[in-house]
């Protein structure tokens, strides 16, 4: 009784429009992953790395005098330099994907500590103006500001991968035989989906490092599994509602939501006093039951458990 | 139109596994030819298939198409010049994406691919008219995932697409051996239907005796890497099956022992 009274209501109130605007951030990020995750069907775990590299490069460019708006587009290349490498590790020394990405990974942490200085860097924010701040008299700013950058990235996805580069890519990720057959070459074009994602999640990490003042070298600690989770929620949330009628820009923008939901259920998590260190451990576990559903609900229509039960029964008539 | 020279390959060399699968293959097709391969399991045609679309890199001999040294050329640089269609129907439609953008894919098989837009109205309308003149009921179809297609329709789509820019050289893997015999009757005459509109110049590898003799004006027989028996013209037109496997035996000083090439010729 004492817990629930401790639960006041205003403070859930006072603090989702901060999850919705980190949500918006992280559906950058999201945006990025499915490009390899879903279109490439290429696990890239360098993006826990990238994150924080956007985030480090615009946090010192800040700092540097450069404009908060260019600083992003200084992520963005950086980004896609690690994508870059990982992509090269993949495709010319024949490394494994999740291999790939993890060596990428790792040399991003010592990138960013150089990048940084030590461990954790702030924006003076006494010095520069941020157009997406956590500071609460902005807010609105900032959640209409990420709502714009986000349609504008969907749009401009959606247009990307309906153009003949684009569909190639897509053939890549779905049949690299028919791709290469067809003259494509499917080598590039992992190259290319993984620059222009790392690219992405660089970018959403320098805006990740504005809206909370700093950038932290643990920042991206994490980040696949929390980007796995927005897809994951938001493909399955739009399937529910649209389901025939969710064509590829509605997915986009499902994309994008399903962080924004991750960020409202984290938010009210922490209002009920979940200690926010089980966080990741909370959303590993919900990611894995998402991605398990589809398989056991498979397992329950036919499985051996299964023929061996119903041929025991009819053996007892 | 296709030249192959003295094309040697061996897989696994040096191992208790090697495997010399050419062995010195010569073939010269003449713009138009209609070629069926026949051999046992590991007589070398799919092999020599393979070495033709540039899946690996042959250890030596050369490759020549339409006056082109192609062999130093990976397998998608080969494209604008071949057109392939696979043995299992999943292999050759990117099963995800929908038809008309697997014929878009298509049209620009040895183009660069640019931000364009990836398909336009005026493809649609012909990739629709294209579809109804095969009549496989795919005209009103055009955005339905390709995955959603039965094998034989996938099959023939492939042959569509392979063909849709018209390739110097179009290869067929055995494409009807995963289908079922009717399926597999309806895709071959699609199939010789294609081939004499456009006269293209076709190299097929078949497991069946039948089909070899019954298509194409060209036949040879594989054995062990190389190629033992070329027949065509008159002798190929009048050819049975019990002249072909007396002519092979001749050939190789063997009988064929091999069920499924016994199975087949039934």
């Amino acid at each position: 009784m004492g817990y629930l009274l401790s639960l006041k209501l205003s403070a859930l109130l006072n603090s989702l429009p901060g999850g919705l605007a980190q949500g918006l951030v992280w559906g950058v990020m999201a945006l990025g992953l499915y490009l390899t995750y879903r279109v490439l069907g290429f696990s890239d775990l360098s993006v826990d790395g990238s994150l924080a590299t956007g985030g480090a490069v615009s946090v010192m460019l800040i700092s540097a005098g450069v404009s908060p708006l260019l600083s992003v587009v200084a992520a963005f290349i950086a980004g896609s330099i690690a994508g870059l490498v990982t992509g090269l590790l993949h495709t010319r020394l024949g490394i494994p994907d999740i291999l790939a990405g993890i060596l990428t990974q790792i040399s991003l942490y010592s990138i960013n500590l150089n990048i940084l200085g030590k461990a954790n860097q702030a924006i003076n924010i006494r010095q520069v103006t941020l157009y997406i701040t956590s500071n609460t008299i902005y807010l609105t700013r900032t959640i209409i500001i990420m709502i714009l950058v986000c349609l504008l990235i969907v749009c401009l996805l959606y247009w990307f991968l309906g153009t003949e580069l684009g569909s190639s890519i897509r053939a890549t990720g779905c049949n690299g035989q028919m791709a290469r057959a067809q003259g494509i070459n499917t080598d590039t074009m992992k190259v290319l989906t993984l620059m222009l994602a790392n690219a992405l999640v660089a970018a959403s990490g320098a805006l990740l490092s504005q809206y909370q003042g700093y950038a932290d070298i643990n920042m991206g600690r994490g980040a696949i599994v929390i980007g796995l989770a927005a897809i994951i929620i938001g493909e399955v949330i739009g399937e529910a509602l649209l389901n025939k009628h969710l064509n590829f820009f509605g997915r986009l923008v499902f994309v994008c939501l399903g962080a924004v939901i991750y960020y409202l259920v984290y938010v009210f998590v922490i209002w009920l006093k979940f200690p926010p260190d089980d966080m990741k451990l909370l959303t590993a576990i919900v990611v894995a039951v998402f991605l398990a559903v589809p398989y056991l609900r498979s397992k329950s229509v036919s499985s051996f458990a299964r023929s061996g039960k119903l041929a025991k029964a009819k053996g007892e008539k | 139109m296709l030249s192959v020279s003295n094309l040697h390959k061996t897989f696994n060399p040096g191992t208790v596994n090697e495997k010399i699968a050419l062995n010195g293959v010569d073939l010269e097709l003449k713009d138009g030819d209609f070629v069926t391969v026949i051999g046992s399991n590991g007589a070398g045609k799919s092999t020599l298939l393979n070495a033709i679309a540039g899946v690996w890199p042959v250890d030596e001999g050369s490759i020549e198409i339409d006056g082109d040294n192609i062999t130093g050329l990976p397998d998608f640089k080969r494209a604008k010049y071949i057109g392939r269609v696979f043995q299992d129907p999943m292999m050759g439609t990117a099963a995800d994406m929908w038809i008309e953008e697997n014929l878009a894919l298509a049209t620009r098989r040895g183009q660069s691919r640019t931000l364009k837009t990836g398909i336009t109205n005026k493809e649609r309308e012909e990739y629709k008219e294209l579809l109804k003149e095969f009549d496989l009921g795919l005209e009103s179809r055009l955005t339905t995932k390709v995955g959603l297609l039965s094998g034989g329709q996938r099959q023939a789509l492939t042959l569509l697409m392979a063909t849709l820019i018209k390739p110097k050289v179009l290869l067929l893997d055995e494409h009807t051996a995963a289908l079922d015999p009717k399926t597999a009757k309806k895709v071959l005459e699609v199939t010789e239907q294609i081939v004499n509109k456009y006269n293209l110049t076709t190299f097929m590898v078949t497991h069946n005796m039948r089909d070899a003799i019954a298509y194409g004006n060209r036949l040879i027989m594989m054995n062990e890497g190389e190629i033992v028996l070329d027949i065509s013209g008159d002798e190929k037109k009048n050819l049975t099956v019990s002249d072909l496997m007396k002519k092979f035996e001749v050939a190789t000083g063997t009988e064929i022992v091999n069920d499924d090439a016994l199975l087949n010729s039934k």
